[in-house]
């Protein structure tokens, strides 16, 4: 059943600056498997978006991608021509960003846009591409979609916007969709529209989703195999249970430990993690997370390998090794 | 709890923006930011407001900060109208009033440095001076949990979580009674919002202070509110005490509200999270007077 879509090997991301070299993704291998919801999560400059634009190729000079191997399908999409990749994106490759606000073209229908994409990479005449446009917007919940088509994006809403960027998306049935914080610009009640939205696709399409977010009740919400990433290096991985109920890596317990518990209902301290994340122009050669890691010991000066726990659950840090018994406490996340 | 005296007591407040005017200067069109809230806030609590973009919360938060002359109703403080007051009799108030905004990197100067900061209200307002007034400001960058020798930095050398801390320190220089806090941790990265939430928490317990923590993070809110308010389409549509809103929301709109609440805890993902959206009209004329359903537990018509 699982069958490998998307593969990454040691990518890393550098981008030249003014001053120095900064290391936003520093070595990062996982995969997605056909279907699958993972969850990549990480703080701002962890590293998370820029992962999913290089896998998409978009980085631009001064940003350098260095890496082995981003295997999608059997192909390395690191060797695709542009005119390849105008061919992939889109079609079999979809990205959906967090701004529905500027990522439509102001001056166009609606109809126009998502019909561009659908008779460009499906070869449909423009009637039968407009069916199936209001077909999408129906799809994703929009009513009277044949009005809708005849609209200029000013006339969405930001929720509706964001549902006419996941229909594009979803319109050339693609076998990976990356979404980037596709709800944090949204409120509350809409935002809980949208992820309803997509645990619906989780259950009728064979989309696997990339869901890129800060926000653990997203991917609590959502995933079914979360990545946790921090320092442009991922920290931990393994599925939604494995990281809310049984995380092992001190970053991701502290995550946890650090938004209120039950809705915000017990009013004990919340445990935040001191100090700040890593300067990644200059960093630490050894784990990123130790300067702000309780657990902290000489050893964690080297960087660790990746040591599997289970099948699947895997974790950067050095207390995970069978042979350095440290006291932690009980990893359970209540 | 209840006993404790009201500090900031709004009554009807309403503010009208004009949005577009015709050849005479005459409204054509109004937009009926907040219209018509009424709620107080007692001396030592924090009191959250909730809501969604548009909703006016942040529009009701620069109201008691004067920083808007409002369209109509009463603000008053510790006793005293603060609405039609100029700005030279207003002074006391704006330094026993203070804000803390969402944006840590627009509201520092950046020109300024840290010492040059935190100096400034206290300049305005005439408390302390000199080398005095540097201790002091010493004193509190370590209660906000910087150091003595960041006085002479710039804000572009700090993080978010930082910078925040700075503002914290500069609203607090002048020792003020009530603290405006609009979206204080929204801009925060997770790992750090709990360091700014306890610090707001124990300089509270410490100096006594009375917060309006306006933000939409849920969660958040009913963690550090002792009671809150929920707004939409410029009207408070409920108000409780933090935990009986939680658990017993009577106003539709709240029930879908905190029904959009994201548990980090993947076993309550099987439900449905949106419910059929509340949607009622800004500025229709029913009545905006809150009816109270149990002891301090108040509910819009709907």
């Amino acid at each position: 059943m699982t069958e490998r879509l998307l593969s990454v090997e040691d990518l890393k991301v550098s981008f030249s600056t003014r001053d120095g070299e900064n290391q936003a993704v520093r070595g990062v291998s996982f995969h997605i498997d056909a279907g699958e919801t993972v969850g990549i999560v990480g703080e701002s400059g962890s590293g998370k978006s820029v992962t999913a634009k290089a896998i998409m190729s978009l980085i631009t000079p001064p940003g350098k991608i260095t890496s082995r191997n981003v295997n999608f399908r059997g192909e390395n999409l690191l060797n695709l021509s542009e005119k390849q990749w105008r061919k992939l994106r889109g079609n079999q490759i979809a990205m959906v960003f967090q701004d529905p606000m500027t990522s439509l073209n102001p001056v166009k229908k609606i109809g126009q846009q998502l019909t561009e994409v659908i008779r460009r990479h499906r070869g449909l005449n423009k009637e039968a591409a407009l069916t199936e446009a209001a077909n999408m917007l129906r799809q994703v919940g929009i009513s009277q979609p044949e009005q809708r088509l005849q609209q200029y994006p000013h006339e969405f809403s930001g929720g509706m916007r964001q549902r006419v960027m996941i229909a594009m998306a979803l319109s050339c049935q693609p076998e990976l969709l990356i979404a980037d914080e596709p709800t944090t610009a949204l409120d509350a009640t809409i935002q809980a529209q949208i992820l309803d939205l997509f645990k619906e696709l989780k259950g009728n399409s064979h989309t696997a989703v990339a869901l890129i977010t800060h926000d653990l009740g997203v991917v609590a919400q959502v995933c079914t195999r979360v990545i946790v990433m921090y320092g442009g290096l991922i920290m931990e991985e393994g599925t939604v249970e494995d990281i809310f109920y049984r995380p092992q890596h001190p970053y991701t317990k502290g995550l946890l430990r650090s938004i209120p518990k039950n809705g915000g209902k017990s009013k004990e301290r919340l445990v935040p993690i001191e100090g700040s994340p890593p300067d990644l122009l200059d960093p630490p050669p050894g784990c990123p997370f130790m300067d702000r890691c309780p657990h902290a010991f000489a050893r964690c000066a080297e960087r660790p390998p990746v040591f599997e726990l289970s099948a699947g659950h895997r974790s950067m840090c050095w207390l995970a090794d069978g042979e350095v018994s440290v006291g932690v406490e009980g990893g359970t996340f209540a | 709890m209840s006993e404790s005296k009201i500090l900031v007591d709004v009554k009807n407040l309403k503010k009208h923006f004009s949005k577009g005017k015709d050849i005479w200067g005459r409204d054509t069109d109004v937009l009926k930011a907040v219209d018509g809230v009424s709620f107080q806030i007692r001396k030592g609590e924090t009191f959250g407001l909730v809501g969604e973009s548009g909703s006016g919360k942040s529009t009701v938060g620069r109201c008691l900060l004067r920083l808007y002359d409002y369209t109509d109703g009463e603000v008053s403080f510790d006793g005293q109208q603060i609405g039609g007051l100029g700005e030279k009799k207003l002074k006391p108030f704006r330094r026993r009033i203070q804000s803390i905004f969402q944006d840590p990197y627009s509201s520092l100067n950046p020109g300024l440095n840290v010492l040059e900061l935190i100096s400034e209200p206290m300049k305005i307002h005439g408390t302390h001076q000199g080398e005095d007034r540097k201790e002091i400001i010493a004193a509190l960058l370590e209660k906000v949990g910087l150091k003595r020798e960041h006085l002479y930095r710039f804000p572009h050398e700090f993080s978010g979580g930082q910078r925040q801390r700075i503002s914290i320190a500069r609203a607090l220089s002048v020792r003020p009674e009530f603290v405006v806090c609009d979206e204080p941790i929204s801009a925060l990265d997770v790992s750090v919002q709990a360091q700014v939430v306890n610090m707001l928490e124990d300089l509270q317990a410490e100096f006594g202070l009375t917060y309006l923590f306006i933000a939409h993070d849920l969660s958040m809110v009913r963690h550090i509110s002792d009671r809150i308010g929920v707004m939409y389409a410029g009207r408070l549509v409920e108000v409780a005490e933090s935990d009986e809103l939680y658990e017993n929301p009577q106003h539709p709109y709240t029930q879908a509200l905190l029904s959009s609440i994201l548990e980090p805890d993947p076993k309550k993902a099987g439900q449905r999270l949106s419910q059929n959206g509340y949607t009622a009209k800004r500025g229709g004329e029913g009545n905006s007077e809150l009816r109270e359903v149990s002891p301090g537990h108040f509910v819009a018509d709907f």
